[in-house]
Formats: C-alpha cells, sequence, structure tokens
C-alpha cells in the first residue's frame, strides 16, 4: 500500500484541562473521501486543527503526506479551510487579498509570479471572481465561507481538510459546494472533511468516522441517511441498534445535543 | 514663496523636514498590522517602555563619563523598546495574562522605571520631556543617519514581507496550517514596532507616538476596502501630516508633534464626516446575493418586510 496522506497514531490532545482527544487512530489514503462526523463537543474540529499542525498533540504522532508535522510536511500540497470566523478583523481587506495569502506555506513568504491569475481562477471555482475586489466584511457568511475554500484551493493542493466548510450555508450554496467538489475529487483530490450531517455529500464520501468522546466509534462505510432524512418534518422513528435512546427530531440540524448526529447517523 | 525657500535652506530644517517625511511614512505602515492583529495601543506600550530605555542608557553614558550624558539615550530606547515588544508578543502567545493587561503593567512601569532611573543618572524628570514630547528640531546629523538605516529597514520589512505579515496578522491559524514560520513573522511585527517607535520618538515624542501609528490608518479604512490600499491611504496621510505640521512650526512657536497628531485627528474628523455624503454617492446596490432559497413565503409578506426597510 502507498503512504497514506494523512496518518495519525495514539494521538491525544489536551486542551486546558480537558482531555479533548482520547487515543485516535485515523489514516487516510490518496483519492479517499473521509467524512468527520460526531456530535459537537466530540473532538472532530479538535482532530483537524490537530493534523494540520495547529495544535499539537500531547501524545502520539501524525504524519502528512509521509512527513511527520513539522517544516518537513509540502505544506503547499495541503489546503486547510477552518470555520469561519465571524468577526471581520481590524483593517479591512479584499476577497483577493485573502485568498492570496493562500499562496504563501512553508519557506514561501512572497507571491508568486502570476499570483492574480491564480486568485481569479480559484475564486471562480467557487463563485465568486466578481467578487474578487470587494471587501471579506461586505460579502454574506456563505460567501465568507466560499472565500475561505478558495483560499485553500489557490495552491492546488492534494489533501483538502475542510472544518464544517458548509454550516449555516443555505441549500443552494451547499449544493454549489458540492458540485466544486465533484468536481475536485474527480481530479484526484484527497478530503478529510468535517460534518454534522452528509447531506448533499453523501454521494461523494468514500468513508466515514465517527467520534464520540474523544474517541472513533466508527471507521468504515458512510452511515445510510435515511430517505429524505433532512427533509422539513421529517421524524426520526427507525429503530437504533445501538444503546443510545431512540429519540426524534423535527428539524435536522437544529438539534445538536449529545446524542444529536453520532446516534441518528450511525447504522452499525 | 521667499520664505519657503528660506525654510528649505535651513540645513537644521531639512533634517528635521527629512525625519519627519519619513517617520511618516514609515510609521502608518507598521501601525496597519497593528491595527490588524488589535494591538492598536500596542505603541504606546512600547513607547513607555523606551523612556525607561532613555534613561538607562543616560544612566550609562553617565557612568562612563560620556559628553553629552544623554548619547546612550537613542541606543537605550531602541533596546528597550524591542525587549519589551517582544516581551509582550511572547505573554501574548503564552496567554497567562491578557493582552491588556500586559500593556497596562507596561505602561505604569516604563514610566515609573524612567523617572526612576533618570533621578538616578543624576538627571531630572525635566531632561525626559524631549523625549516624551518630541524634539525635533534638534535633529543632529547622527540622528538623521540612524532614522533613515531604520526607516529603511522598516519600510523593507512592513513592505516587501506584506503578503507574509497579512497572512499571520490575518488568521493566525491559517498561517499555522501552511507551515509559515508564524512565530519569527509574529517577532518581525513585534520588532518593527519597536523600531517604528525610537524612530518616531524624535518627531512627536514617546507619549504621542502611537497616534503616528494608528491614526492615518483609521483614516486609511474610512475610505477603502483593501489592505493594501488602507496601508497606502496612511503612508500619504502619515507624509502631509508630519510635513505640513512640522512647517508650520516654522513661523508658528508650537509643539510639533502635538501638532502633528491634532492635524491627523482633524482629518480623521473630516473624513469621518463627510464618509456618509461620499458612500452615498456611490450607486446604490443590493447587497443580497441573488440566489434562491428553500423557503417558501407569500410574495406579500416579503413586499411588506421591503417597506419597512425603507421607512428607515
Amino acid at each position: 500500500m502507498s503512504t497514506p496522506v494523512i496518518d495519525a497514531r495514539g494521538v491525544h490532545v489536551h486542551l486546558g484541562a480537558s482531555h479533548v482527544l482520547r487515543g485516535i487512530d485515523l489514516r487516510v489514503d490518496s483519492g479517499e473521501v473521509v467524512a468527520l462526523l460526531g456530535a459537537n463537543g466530540s473532538g472532530k474540529s479538535t482532530l483537524v486543527r490537530t493534523v494540520v499542525g495547529v495544535l499539537s498533540p500531547s501524545q502520539g504522532q501524525i504524519s502528512l503526506l509521509g512527513s511527520p508535522l513539522g517544516n518537513g510536511v509540502p505544506w503547499h500540497r495541503v489546503g486547510y479551510v477552518p470555520q469561519r470566523v465571524s468577526a471581520a478583523a481590524g483593517v479591512p481587506s479584499t476577497a483577493a487579498e485573502v485568498v492570496a495569502s493562500g499562496l504563501l506555506h512553508g519557506r514561501r513568504l512572497a507571491l508568486p509570479r502570476g499570483w492574480r491569475r491564480q486568485v481569479r481562477e480559484a475564486l471562480d471555482q467557487v463563485g465568486l471572481a466578481d467578487r474578487a475586489d470587494d471587501a471579506t466584511g461586505q460579502l454574506s457568511g456563505g460567501q465568507q465561507q466560499r472565500v475561505l475554500i478558495a483560499r485553500a484551493l489557490v495552491r492546488r493542493p492534494e489533501v483538502l481538510v475542510l472544518d464544517e466548510p458548509v454550516a449555516g450555508v443555505d441549500r443552494p450554496s451547499q449544493e454549489a459546494f458540492a458540485a466544486t467538489m465533484t468536481r475536485l475529487i474527480g481530479d484526484g483530490l484527497t478530503v478529510l472533511v468535517v460534518v454534522h450531517e452528509l447531506g448533499e455529500l453523501a454521494g461523494l464520501v468514500t468513508r466515514a468516522v465517527v467520534l464520540r468522546h474523544g474517541r472513533v466509534v466508527h471507521d468504515g462505510a458512510p452511515p445510510r441517511p435515511h430517505p429524505d432524512h433532512d427533509a422539513a418534518g421529517h421524524q426520526h422513528v427507525h429503530p437504533h441498534t445501538s444503546e443510545l435512546p431512540v429519540h426524534s427530531e423535527t428539524e435536522f440540524g437544529l438539534t445538536d445535543g449529545p446524542f444529536g448526529v453520532g446516534a441518528t447517523e450511525v447504522h452499525p | 514663496m521667499s520664505e519657503l525657500s528660506h525654510m528649505f535652506g535651513d540645513p537644521l530644517m531639512q533634517r528635521a523636514l527629512v525625519a519627519a517625511l519619513l517617520v511618516g511614512v514609515s510609521a502608518p505602515v507598521v501601525g496597519t498590522y497593528l491595527v490588524q492583529r488589535r494591538l492598536a495601543l500596542l505603541g504606546d506600550g512600547i513607547g513607555h517602555v523606551a523612556l525607561t530605555g532613555v534613561a538607562l542608557g543616560w544612566l550609562v553614558g553617565a557612568g562612563l563619563g560620556l559628553v553629552p550624558n544623554d548619547v546612550l539615550a537613542i541606543p537605550g530606547a531602541v533596546v528597550a523598546a524591542v525587549v519589551g515588544s517582544v516581551l509582550i508578543e511572547v505573554v501574548r502567545r503564552r496567554g497567562r495574562t491578557s493582552g491588556d493587561l500586559a500593556l497596562a503593567i507596561m505602561f505604569y512601569g516604563g514610566i515609573a522605571g524612567g523617572v526612576l532611573i533618570i533621578g538616578i543618572a543624576g538627571g531630572s524628570s525635566g531632561n525626559l520631556m524631549a523625549y516624551l514630547f518630541g524634539s525635533i528640531s534638534t535633529v543632529t546629523s547622527t540622528d538623521l543617519v540612524l532614522t533613515v538605516v531604520l526607516c529603511a529597514l522598516i519600510l523593507l520589512v512592513g513592505i516587501g514581507l506584506r503578503p507574509a505579515l497579512f497572512s499571520v496578522s490575518h488568521d493566525e491559524e491559517f498561517a499555522v496550517s501552511s507551515g509559515l514560520p508564524v512565530w519569527a513573522l509574529n517577532m518581525a511585527v513585534a520588532v518593527l514596532a519597536a523600531l517604528t517607535v525610537t524612530v518616531a520618538m524624535r518627531v512627536v515624542g514617546l507619549l504621542l507616538v502611537s497616534a503616528l501609528m494608528i491614526v492615518p490608518v483609521a483614516i486609511g479604512q474610512l475610505v477603502t476596502h483593501s489592505f493594501r490600499r488602507t496601508m497606502a491611504v496612511g503612508s500619504v496621510i502619515g507624509v502631509v501630516v508630519c510635513v505640513v505640521g512640522l512647517s508650520a512650526t516654522y513661523w508658528y512657536p508650537v509643539s510639533p508633534g502635538a501638532l502633528i497628531v491634532v492635524l491627523a485627528i482633524a482629518v480623521y474628523a473630516v473624513v469621518a464626516g463627510l464618509h456618509p455624503l461620499l458612500a452615498r454617492r456611490q450607486p446604490a446596490r443590493d447587497p443580497h446575493p441573488d440566489i434562491p432559497d428553500d423557503v417558501e413565503v407569500d410574495v406579500a409578506a416579503t413586499t411588506t418586510g421591503t417597506e419597512g426597510e425603507c421607512e428607515r
């Protein structure tokens, strides 16, 4: 088997006094599209932030594209889309300026030749080419999220790590996002994506990893969503084989309780 | 006209004008990064610590019997400012003490230390006045060389590394995930801020140094949408207020530092006042993206909502 794109072994992460990740093993191979599912607070975001080097594990090792986290990682082959930060920063910046910062990585501290064209292409991929010179603070939440996706895509990564790319984004933007992802995955992009529900990505995901209380509780086929699972007014009445209590949700996505996603989505 | 040529012919004024021009360009460049990272008051903190540096330089100079006593004051300020700003960056990073608390402690420590040490050095707090409020009319050729070198360094790093410094100031987490040398870049911003404080000290004084870094950027923000243009507008405003303010003191006996800062704030007030008028003249554009949502609503209800908007 070839070198895994992401290889995390026995990863523990402490944030302050809390032990957030408790021994995670995660392997993502080239060409895979892995969804990371779990309720709020299960450690999904912490895991992806650790994978891209933002947080340091207190125990365990992580390799990205065959190199242990650090200066040896070929960062230009990795794209990361963090969760959207709501507050605009102190000084206004245009969408193009934000996307251009995605062209810097590792020891590359200056913009490469032809960066304007690359930035425009990346914005075009997310359908925002006409907003390149607008201040990001003036864009809607969904558009800001797409600017962050363009910032990760501008360096043409081989692996894309996304943290809730469609959280709080309207349905049409989700569909546009899925269309962009379909094209990129067709070109061989490897993806690790944190999501609350598979939704529009259901057809693309090749494997799903479910976290609960900082541990992997499922790693395998994507859980089958119930037919018209996220339709308005859908009642969760199908039996669950797990030990968790059966409950109903009327509006999927609004229920983020401890048993929110994990309990309803996993059909072991 | 002859009065103008008279002013430009005066070597003292020539040196002062060159210093003011360089400081006017550089200070807003660094200020843009500070505003971006919400550290607008960092310049003030560094300024206060630089005062202790001035006094320490004085103490060492007096101890070594150097003439004049304050020959080491500016090098002392440079060292103290760099140490202070690096310390703030370390504290910010550790996150043990909140940033504003650390700044507050720097404010008090810097002033108290300066006054205490200048007394030990055999001076009085009166000796510190020139540093607190500026003394651009006494710029020597040596001072000018130091100012040129430091400003060149500030502009080279501040503009040359703009994309990288922007990335780190805009979204530090993304910069880390790109493998950028975030620690080094943060330190670069801190050291740039320290150097700016010490060069601007001669022009406006340590107490007003931060105004020259922040107010032009605040004006730039009002009139542009982009980071690069905010920085450019800030620099232009910085040069204009520094040169105009300094020139005015050739005829009117007022403090140049205070006049420069008051001018900058006046420009800010005028631009902020005119801003709504300028904004209204731009063609109105519906800020809402034209994409369908998945909610069905009565058209009647939508119209009522729009009317409500118009009435406000």
